[in-house]
């Protein structure tokens, strides 16, 4: 085989591997004067969210039925993969009036 | 804790209605960020009180987000007075707030168990109150630099669901 056509089959394989998996896609939540923007997001199962902190206060964001709990210090962004699919409202532990909804497709 | 909640209220009341005699009527921003950052160092002291003295997990985890909560918006205030260039003025309503303060730290320092833990929740829903009235009615519209508004706009924000955290706690152990 020539190295032209190795490196053409190389490359169809790593394309044909790379499409395999379905993209998981990273959904930004903002956390901004107390508010989480925006208020609802759609994912599905695999997708990453990116809480991004713009205030100067700690925040969380805690899902209602126990699946996560995360801590976000002031102005840091902290990432969460989401694991099981359903509507999950969540809110702020600090601040019990921030409030949100993801809702996860299954795979 | 009324014998308290008149008295700051008054002391913000001198400091508005007082100075109809003065040349100006409203607090300046070196005065408001003085009394915004006293008001806050207050409440840290009172929640780390009812840290040293508290049982109750609701009562520390709402003393936990008081002491977070203030110290945040503190630091932030004192980085932008840095900022402006600003130096904070102690005032009438400044020390009335810190003096009553004082004697709240005493009398609470007698209490204990559930006794305590009633008075500090009253007296921090009761706190609150006055804060937030003050930065609504007092604070808040005289603020002249926008930076300072603004974060006393989010302080009342941050402040008011303290205010109601404390209602829930005081409500859960009645």
């Amino acid at each position: 085989m020539s190295p032209g056509r190795c490196l053409l089959v190389l490359a169809t394989m790593v394309s044909a591997m790379t499409a395999v998996p379905a993209h998981a896609e990273t959904i930004q939540i903002t956390m901004d004067r107390l508010a989480f923007s925006p208020k609802e997001v759609n994912a599905s199962v695999g997708d990453t969210i990116e809480w991004i902190n713009n205030d100067f206060l700690a925040h969380t964001g805690t899902a209602r039925n126990g699946d996560w709990d995360v801590a976000v210090p002031a102005e840091k962004t902290v990432t969460l993969v989401l694991k099981k699919p359903g509507t999950i409202e969540y809110y702020c532990r600090y601040h019990p009036n921030m409030t949100g909804r993801i809702v996860v497709a299954p795979k | 804790m009324l014998v308290r909640l008149s008295a700051a209220i008054a002391a913000i009341c001198l400091l508005s209605g007082g100075a109809v005699a003065q040349s100006t009527a409203k607090p300046t921003d070196p005065q408001i960020a003085h009394i915004a950052y006293t008001a806050g160092v207050i409440d840290v002291a009172a929640a780390k009180q009812a840290l040293a003295r508290s049982k109750n997990k609701e009562v520390r985890a709402f003393a936990e987000d008081m002491v977070r909560d203030h110290e945040a918006v503190n630091k932030q205030a004192l980085d932008l007075v840095k900022k402006l260039k600003v130096t904070p003025e102690d005032n009438d309503t400044s020390r009335g707030l810190q003096k009553q303060a004082s004697a709240k730290l005493v009398e609470l320092s007698k209490l204990s168990g559930a006794a305590f833990d009633r008075a500090y929740v009253d007296n921090e829903v009761a706190y609150h109150k006055t804060v937030n009235g003050a930065l609504e009615t007092v604070l808040i519209p005289s603020a002249s630099n926008a930076e300072l508004k603004s974060l006393l706009q989010t302080g009342l924000k941050v402040f008011q669901g303290h205010e109601q955290h404390a209602e829930h706690v005081a409500a859960a152990l009645k």
